[in-house]
């Protein structure tokens, strides 16, 4: 049996979920990682569960907590004469004011280039010494170590005409501020496996000191989900509040100091806007004074546009758990895949996506 | 031919056209129909007929397990057997961009020659045209197959039946990530080969045996997902797919974990699906099995009267998920 079968063998999964079902005396959860949520989707995990235990699906995918002003922001570069535009393509259907996004941009004529890294658009900077070359810097704590080195390759090979949209988010001042919320009932979290890879245990630790919640940072084939939920089933009976890692053969405890070195190098915590919840004091990164030249805020002298709220979207109650996608009054009428309302429709991670790709009855 | 590249003036229609027509093209296609250089060919068929015309433009034009020469002939060969018929004529128009190597026409044009001929069909008429630089990329080719009906009742996307077996020829997502593999910028080798291939043979084969088949169709662009929710709404009927039954090659699975795709929208250029009464779904099984390009075929679902026009997968937990229509393109131009 290859090494990844062993984490989905059906009849270790079975055993997990029959004790899930026995042992359950209720309890909510939420998932913060948008691979979990395709995983969950996937694996058809939603559908096996006891009804006493309830899955929410947070704000797990970058694109979809992208805020209308930071699409805004970078529709606004896009414009712009001699600027190209690099960013991963997830980003490219993401609407913004007036519905209008990267493609329709391109159509308008900006120089848009989907990349797969972001050394491929230092590549490109390279290759367009003319231009000004923006990357779009949307992603967790797992993007960004790359999108730092970037910046100090960039920094060191003198590469002026490169910059960064540092549009970065991170994850615990995000959790934190999502339980600051009293209408939130959540009693227990799956925490992301990639982001735990960089930043490790630490980060989480105040879930269960201050906020007297159980985690697990878990990985991403059923067998490790079912693990992390009958870890939470329990914790939940005997009312206890431990933050473990149970993803121990990608995550150390530690996490990657290394990364989280270059990353603090260059960038520095700030407040950071999230789609449908708003500001969330330290939950983002801005790039450090000595790399300023590198920042397309400072160095290219943009601001972050006002935009009227997207009409009708609900992706601030669905990001924050409170509402189902299919809840949605758009949902599957106005807003699918191929005409998303909402960035949560848009990249394959978002949880209305899942919900419109996966859900038979949605 | 002396030029190196392909030049303006090959798509003229003077002298220059005339010798690479002569030269070149005529030297590859070997039909008399077309040799004999008329306006049009003429054609002897009788009955039913089934016509079926496809663009390629695929792009890189040479790739692991074939080139956009060979594909172009598989493609739409392959479109005209899924109805049931034996492809006959094949016609080809070329689109080329002034300068292409000629070496590369030469090697494209063998390879169109060569898999018209191990297919049976014969390419009857044709047409070449050159685009200025940059207004093409290298080489674009439409083929129209023609071919003659075998079956009383021609397999058809609206005949699959509650009841019915689902079975696939073999495994799926290889041409579509060997494409992507290829692909300039991603810096990614799999050790994948496109399985474009002629599949009328083994479809007549099968129809001579067993010749109530309700559904043939090959999950070329949208890959087997797609395609059996084309399927499901064509027939107002349910699939509901075996997850573990699923074949896909362990080189294509980590590919695709890798680049975020998932196999089953992924293209096939060399593999079908066909649906057809329960009682006769292991005959079909061993004698698709029985064959190379079949020898991985399997049985992976059935058509349900529950949830018409869906396609279920029950996973190997036991759960069930939707599997959907592929969103707009997942990847371009690959066939
Ligand atoms: S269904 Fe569309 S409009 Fe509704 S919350 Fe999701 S993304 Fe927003």
């Amino acid at each position: 049996m290859n090494f990844l079968d062993k984490f989905r063998d059906p009849e270790l999964c079975r055993r997990l979920l029959d004790l899930i079902h026995k042992e359950s005396k209720g309890v909510r959860f939420m998932e913060v990682c948008g691979t979990h949520t395709v995983s969950i989707f996937q694996s058809g995990i939603h559908t096996l569960l006891p009804d006493n235990v309830v899955h929410l699906t947070g704000p797990g995918c970058p694109v979809c907590v992208t805020h209308d002003r930071e699409v805004a922001a970078y529709l606004e570069l896009a414009a712009r004469p001699g600027v190209t535009i690099a960013t991963f393509g997830d980003l490219m259907k993401v609407p913004g004011p007036k519905g209008r996004n990267l493609k329709t941009a391109q159509a308008d004529g900006a120089d848009v280039r989907v990349v797969y890294s972001p050394f491929d658009s230092l590549e490109l900077a390279r290759k367009l010494p003319d231009r000004q070359v923006v990357f779009l810097g949307i992603g967790f704590e797992t993007t960004a170590p790359a999108v730092a080195a970037t910046l100090k390759a960039a920094r060191e090979q003198k590469l002026a005409n490169f910059k960064v949209l540092p549009f970065h988010k991170l994850v615990p001042p995000a959790l934190r501020g999502l339980l600051s919320d009293p209408e939130m009932r959540i009693e227990g979290f799956i925490l992301p496996g990639h982001v735990s890879a960089v930043i490790g245990l630490d980060p989480y630790k105040f879930l269960g000191d201050d906020c007297g919640l159980p985690a697990a940072i878990t990985g991403f084939e059923p067998l490790d989900l079912l693990q992390a939920l009958l870890f939470l089933v329990r914790q939940k009976n005997t009312g206890g509040h431990e933050v473990v890692n149970q993803y121990r053969r990608v995550v150390a405890d530690a996490g990657n100091p290394k990364a989280m070195q270059v990353m603090y190098e260059v960038f520095e915590p700030a407040d950071a806007l999230w789609r449908g919840i708003g500001t969330i004091p330290g939950s983002g990164l801005a790039i450090r004074e000595e790399y300023a030249e590198h920042d397309a805020f400072r160095a290219l002298d943009l601001t972050l546009p006002e935009v009227p709220p997207l009409p009708g979207c609900r992706c601030g109650e669905v990001l924050k758990g409170k509402m189902r996608p299919d809840q949605c009054p758009l949902f599957k009428k106005a807003c699918t895949p191929a005409t998303p309302v909402g960035p949560c429709m848009v990249s394959t991670e978002g949880s209305c996506a899942a919900y419109f790709k996966y859900q038979l009855d949605a | 031919m002396n030029d190196a590249k392909v030049l303006l003036d090959y798509g003229s229609g003077g002298r220059a056209s005339h010798r690479l027509i002569g030269e070149l093209l005529l030297s590859h296609f070997r039909s008399p129909e077309l040799a004999r250089l008329n306006d049009a060919a003429v054609l002897d068929l009788r009955g039913p007929v089934a016509v079926s015309t496809d663009s390629f433009t695929v792009d890189p034009i040479f790739f692991p397990g074939g080139d956009i020469g060979s594909l172009a002939v598989h493609g739409t060969v392959n479109d005209v057997a899924m109805l049931g018929a034996r492809p006959l004529y094949l016609t080809c128009a070329l689109i080329l961009e002034e300068g292409l190597p000629m070496a590369d026409l030469e090697r494209i044009v063998a390879s169109l020659g060569q898999a018209a001929d191990a297919a049976g069909v014969a390419v009857v008429t044709g047409d070449t045209k050159v685009m200025p630089r940059g207004q093409a990329d290298k080489i674009f080719i439409n083929t129209t197959g023609i071919g003659q009906i075998m079956v009383e009742t021609p397999p058809s996307g609206d005949r699959a039946r509650p009841g019915d077996a689902i079975l696939v020829s073999g495994s799926m997502g290889d041409h579509g990530l060997t494409i992507l593999s290829q692909r300039e910028g991603l810096a990614f080798d799999a050790p994948v080969e496109s399985d474009s291939a002629c599949l009328s043979h083994l479809i007549l084969k099968l129809l001579e045996a067993l010749p109530d088949i309700h559904v043939l169709r090959d999950p070329t662009r949208g890959g087997l997902a797609t395609t059996l929710n084309e399927i499901a709404g064509q027939s107002r009927a349910g699939c509901l797919i075996e997850e573990s039954s699923l074949p896909v090659k362990q080189a294509v699975k980590a590919g695709c974990s890798f680049l975020g795709l998932d196999p089953l929208y992924l293209a096939n250029e060399g593999k079908f699906i066909c649906i057809l009464p329960e009682a006769q779904a292991d005959a079909a099984l061993s004698i698709l099995r029985a064959d190379p390009l079949g020898k991985d075929a399997a049985r992976i679902g059935t058509v349900t009267a529950e949830n018409p026009g869906k396609v279920v997968m029950r996973t190997p937990l036991g759960g069930h998920r939707m599997l959907s229509m592929l969103e707009g393109e997942q990847l371009p131009r690959i066939c």
